[in-house]
């Protein structure tokens, strides 16, 4: 339960940042992705502060055996770099520059109930469906067996 | 729209690394959203409930801001439905073949100094620019 309560608030500071930085206005995105054109560097500044306060967060961990609320602290385990990283970066990419939109911020839009907002992210989930079903099929295998 | 704005730029990109640094420090995970959403078709048993907690203060901060002090929502998006999908499943099925998106690479795995997060930084938001340069000074859309 306080593992739940961690993440909640974690959500709403997220959620309340990602308004308060713009990064939720698809417009403001492109406007930064925009470097040829009348370039709005403002997002830059989102990174510049994120990062430092993330990284304070990571490095007092760092002391602990365990987070305050959870099990474990479940690190990325994939490591170097491989084809499949850059791939899916890239074709991220390719879709943020085509709406502005990322998946943080394209489901925080959802409250404000623009239809067009809600046809992305269908979309969006979607996709990551369709990556997730090899993975799935092996955990129900799995499972039967 | 041109407005430049880094101050409330900054203050929000420190709430959410102050969010990033809480969900580690206190629950031991990553804040990466696609990690999150897309972890939810594998996830088991006590793993759902932080997920979803998550994605409920997501979603309910912008509303208690638009709602209690009038701010935030932004214009309605002029996209075609079409284009909409399109982006849509480029952005769901890339952040999961690439582990991760502007949250988990960009702010999570470039705090934690993970090489893996900076070159996937680097070419989405490279990909991401490209994309706009097409559209708007190639194709004039």
């Amino acid at each position: 339960m306080p593992m739940m309560i961690v993440a909640l608030v974690s959500g709403l500071l997220f959620g309340a940042g990602l308004v308060v930085s713009g990064m939720i206005d698809p417009a403001k995105v492109l406007a930064f992705l925009d470097v040829a054109g009348n370039w709005d560097p403002s997002l830059a500044f989102v990174m510049g502060t994120a990062i430092p306060i993330a990284m304070i967060g990571f490095r007092a961990a760092r002391r602990c055996e365990r987070p305050v609320c959870g099990d474990r602290f479940a690190a990325p385990t994939k490591s170097g770099l491989d084809a499949r990283l850059a791939l899916g970066a890239v074709l991220f990419g390719a879709g943020w520059g085509l709406v502005g939109y990322c998946p943080g911020p394209a489901l925080a839009a959802l409250s404000y109930g623009d239809p067009a907002t809600w046809l992305f992210v269908v979309a969006m989930v979607a996709g990551m469906g369709a990556h997730s079903l090899p993975a799935l099929r092996r955990t129900e295998q799995r499972s039967k067996a | 729209m041109d407005a430049f704005t880094p101050y409330s730029s900054a203050a929000g990109g420190a709430l959410i690394g102050a969010a990033a640094a809480l969900l580690w420090y206190g629950a031991g995970r990553i804040m990466g959203v696609s990690g999150i959403v897309g972890g939810l078709a594998t996830a088991r048993g006590s793993d759902i409930g932080w997920r979803l907690c998550f994605l409920a203060g997501l979603l309910a901060a912008p509303l208690l801001l638009w709602a209690g002090a009038g701010i935030g929502r932004p214009a309605a998006l002029q996209a075609s439905p079409m284009l909409l999908i399109v982006a849509g499943l480029l952005v769901g099925y890339g952040t999961r073949l690439g582990s991760g998106c502007t949250s988990g690479h960009g702010v999570c795995g470039l705090a934690r100094l993970s090489f893996r997060s900076l070159i996937a930084t680097g070419l989405f938001m490279a990909s991401g620019a490209a994309v706009v340069f097409v559209a708007r000074h190639l194709l004039g859309a």
